[in-house]
């Protein structure tokens, strides 16, 4: 196979040596239209990559960007109707369901396979096994390693005598502790916590990542969204409430703002010194030692989501305490259920392309992943691409060489290991039209609660009675067993 | 004789119709079909397609999409079932605000019924019209009634109205106050013609990222001005109205141009004799500005106020840039419900708001034209 060989050619060439004449001409005339999200993050280093990529292979990429919440839908379109002007795409692997189920990816699955260069072994295993996956075949390639974390500064937990959150009650300790403290030294007071709350944005899986530790303990199969048993939403009992109330009260430590604030506002304050504390995915890690916005570097450690030392009873939706049988995978008392939200940026190519076509998505989504590139791409904040390899994991030495000092450089990979390492990881919702579920019926009911135009009791209500008549819609069975196939129940 | 020629035309032999004879006759068939086909394939298909869409259920396939017919269920759920909130809000006791709206609305239909019956031109169309008008009139301020109400919340269509009739009537005081201002022969008029009319030249996404920044209170131009008057911890996203105000205020700044140039181009070309001669007889300015300048510029202020309420019913850009809808739904409209429902796949659920507000702008735009533009028109005839 000609694209097998010229991978492995770029492989033994050390990819960006570049001097590859004959192979390089293998794609010559061959452009590849590649959708992704507005930049600079995601869709900057494609564009980066593209033209060096274009001197190697000879193929044409172009990279065409939209707003993050218009992806899904243009891919939908493009590939439903059968235009497909969009030969692949950079997308969140939460929607694989929609498009592998439908026909419209191509299996990639004997391309990475016979593919050296790409070093999938060094993928982390939950990348490589789930995030890439539906029902068993690799549809998606990963460039980048997603889940909820939690950041703090060093500085101010030090001078507070505090210890890093182990518990969402500790976390509420140290925001309200924090709160006020003037953490920039430009004599204004900042905030104890920074999360980004505004609506149709990631408000969503931020309540997701505290309702965690209190809903899911056994196993990431045994899932947190729904009852895996006849797919009732995991929603009214004790710990989805309690979440709810945590989730509300950070905001009484956050800034005025915070219900119109997005993941990529809460990060620069982090970075300009304004914030104790922050959930985010990791690009706070990588955006705290460029030295042109941070105002941090040095001053950052991370820690796994909180958890709580008592988790729900399925069968009653009420409280008990955490032991070896109710919380197996327990760390030091608490039960942490990290949340893969989103799962992580990665490229998909149409089912429908041309074979050539096809063939060059390949090779370019190839070269941005092989550690040559990537390595460097994950340490760059304005990328948004995070470390998903097992070496860029134990390579402390690069964080350190870019300022954030060994102590803040373990803590930080420290962090995405153990997460990326529990068994008790939540798999973000795969199941079909899994957006109606989050970013419709959860996201309004959230932002509603946040406003204070819902309480508890109304916000859990509108939740389980939406779910509830999506599952109608699209039939109970079908929805329950492909829940089941993602999370790995039995 | 007439009938004797009649007969006699009758009589003669038809003659051979040439083809540039069938041609003029079907000339103006001719010409106006491409425009035809033009409306029917991009607009009277795509409004029939959607209709079908709002009464089916979207659903991927292997290989593509199924489209299966489930009757007004997408109403039904917005009307009465499980997303009722979010377009029609949520319902609480009503107030007397509510009250006085319900009153006054009944008041002003009472009026109108009146005038329309002592006018001598009662006909069938009229009235079902009219009927259609009232429902609506009365419907929608029973709706505001109660989501203004004791534990009521606005939902998309109130949201709506409210960018409308607030939006549109404080564009047209402002547009009007401008244009009366710049029709005066005042010094740098022409540099203010231009400068009022620039932010209509920008696209309404630049305006509502622009408006974003400004209205910023953390980081924005005016955040020191906001922070010396003691608000540092206070921020207008975080309240339902102040929100919606914002997003108004922000709509008000980009049509305001609009409503300006329309309605000083109106100014400048009313009959000047008229107004010297009324400052010769030591006329006022209001007395001048009420008995010439307005009934001379009615019809075109009535028209320019309708073409905005159309838009207006559109409104989308802002609402989504600066709050994406939020604190909950409260600036959420119903494009932006429509978008919001259609970019999560429910595209059933989306067409069927779409062809609500297709619904209501429709009765309330023609029913303004009827009752206010063209009794306006008729008056200055």
């Amino acid at each position: 196979m000609k694209i097998r060989s010229w991978l492995a050619g770029l492989a033994m060439a050390g990819v960006a040596a570049g001097a590859m004449p004959a192979v390089a001409a293998e794609f010559d005339g061959v452009t590849v239209n590649i959708l992704t999200q507005t930049g600079p993050a995601i869709s900057g280093p494609m564009q980066a990559r593209a033209p060096e990529f274009e001197k190697l292979s000879g193929a044409k990429i172009n990279v065409i960007t939209v707003p993050f919440s218009d992806i899904y839908q243009k891919l939908l379109t493009d590939w439903s109707t059968g235009t497909n002007s969009i030969d692949a795409a950079v997308f969140a692997p939460q929607w694989m369901v929609d498009y592998a189920g439908s026909g419209f990816l191509e299996d990639l699955t004997p391309r990475m396979e016979g593919d050296q260069a790409l070093e999938q072994d060094d993928i982390a295993p939950f990348f490589r096994e789930f995030s890439q996956k539906y029902a068993g075949k690799t549809y998606m390639m990963t460039f980048d390693g997603d889940f909820h974390m939690i950041f703090y500064r060093t500085d101010i937990l030090e001078e507070l005598g505090k210890q890093p959150p182990k518990t969402w009650e500790d976390y509420l300790d140290i925001a309200a502790a924090a709160h006020g403290k003037d953490m920039n030294g430009d004599g204004q007071p900042d905030f104890g916590s920074c999360i980004g709350k505004k609506r149709n944005a990631q408000g969503y899986w931020f309540l997701t990542s505290v309702a965690g530790g209190y809903i899911q303990a056994k196993g990431t199969s045994e899932g947190a969204f729904f009852n895996t048993e006849d797919m009732t939403p995991l929603i009214d009992n004790a710990g989805f409430r309690k979440a709810l109330e945590v989730y509300k009260k950070t905001s009484e430590y956050g800034p005025p703002d915070e219900l119109n604030l997005d993941v990529a506002d809460t990060r620069v304050m982090f970075v300009a010194g304004r914030c104790a504390l922050s959930m985010d995915w990791g690009d706070i890690g990588s955006m705290s030692v460029d030295p042109s916005m941070s105002k941090v570097t040095g001053k950052v450690g991370a820690t796994i989501l909180p958890g709580s030392k008592e988790v729900i009873d399925r069968a009653t939706g009420e409280f008990v305490a955490c032991d070896a049988d109710t919380c197996p995978h327990a760390i030091d008392g608490p039960n942490h259920a990290p949340f893969a939200a989103f799962g992580g940026w990665g490229g998909g190519i149409n089912a429908n392309a041309d074979p050539k076509v096809k063939d060059a998505a390949y090779a370019f989504f190839s070269y941005l992943s092989q550690p040559a590139q990537s390595n460097q791409d994950v340490t760059k904040g304005e990328t948004g691409f995070n470390p998903y390899r097992m070496s860029q994991l134990e390579d402390v030495a690069t964080w350190e060489k870019m300022g954030m000092g060994k102590e803040n450089a373990e803590s930080y990979l420290g962090a995405i290991k153990t997460s990326l390492n529990s068994p008790n990881m939540i798999l973000d919702l795969r199941i079909p039209q899994n957006q109606r579920y989050q970013q419709v019926v959860l996201d309004t009911a959230v932002a509603r609660y946040l406003a204070g135009e819902l309480d508890v009791d109304a916000t859990v209500e509108a939740v389980v009675e939406g779910w509830n008549e999506i599952n109608e819609e699209l039939g109970v069975d079908e929805q329950l067993e492909a829940y089941k196939a993602t999370i790995g129940a039995e | 004789m007439a009938v004797t020629s009649a007969a006699h035309v009758t009589a003669a032999p038809p003659e051979r119709e040439s083809l540039s004879d069938w041609l003029d006759r079907q000339a103006g068939r001719l010409f106006i079909l491409p425009a035809v086909i033009l409306i029917l394939g991009f607009s009277i298909f795509p409004l029939i397609a959607s209709a079908y869409l709002a009464l089916s259920r979207f659903k991927l396939a292997p290989g593509g999409y199924t489209l299966t017919f489930i009757g007004w269920f997408n109403f039904k759920k917005m009307l009465t079932g499980s997303q009722q909130f979010h377009l029609l809000g949520t319902f609480g006791a009503i107030t007397l605000l509510g009250w006085v709206i319900m009153l006054a609305t009944v008041a002003l239909v009472v009026w109108g019924v009146v005038r329309y019956v002592r006018s001598g031109r009662v006909t069938v169309v009229g009235s079902i019209g009219r009927l259609i008008t009232i429902a609506t009139a009365l419907a929608l301020s029973v709706l505001f009634a109660v989501n203004l109400g004791e534990g009521g919340q606005l939902g998309t269509i109130a949201t709506t109205m409210f960018y409308v009739a607030g939006g549109v009537a404080v564009q047209f005081a402002l547009g009007l106050g401008l244009a009366l201002l710049c029709a005066k022969p005042i010094r740098g008029r022409s540099f203010f013609r231009v400068l009022f009319f620039v932010p209509l030249m920008v696209t309404p996404v630049g305006i509502a990222y622009t408006f974003r920044m400004l209205a910023d209170t953390a980081v924005g131009p005016f955040a020191p001005l906001w922070h010396w008057l003691g608000y540092a911890q206070t921020s207008w996203s975080a309240d339902a109205w102040t929100a919606r105000f914002v997003v108004l205020i922000g709509d008000s700044w980009q049509w305001i141009p609009f409503i300006f140039i329309v309605l000083l181009a109106a100014i400048e070309s009313q009959p000047r004799d008229e107004v010297e001669a009324a400052q010769l007889d030591g006329a006022s300015g209001w007395q001048i500005f009420r008995d010439i300048t307005w009934p001379s510029i009615a019809p075109v202020a009535a028209t320019v106020v309708l073409i905005r309420a159309i838009e207006a019913f559109k409104i989308i850009d802002l609402p989504n840039v600066l709050t994406n809808g939020g604190p909950g739904i409260a600036t959420e409209s119903l494009t932006l419900h429509a978008f919001i429902e259609w970019r999560a796949l429910n595209l059933g659920g989306s067409a069927a708001v779409a062809y609500i507000l297709l619904f209501l702008s429709t009765i309330a735009c023609v029913s303004f034209f009827n009752f206010v533009v063209k009794p306006m028109r008729e008056a200055r005839a």
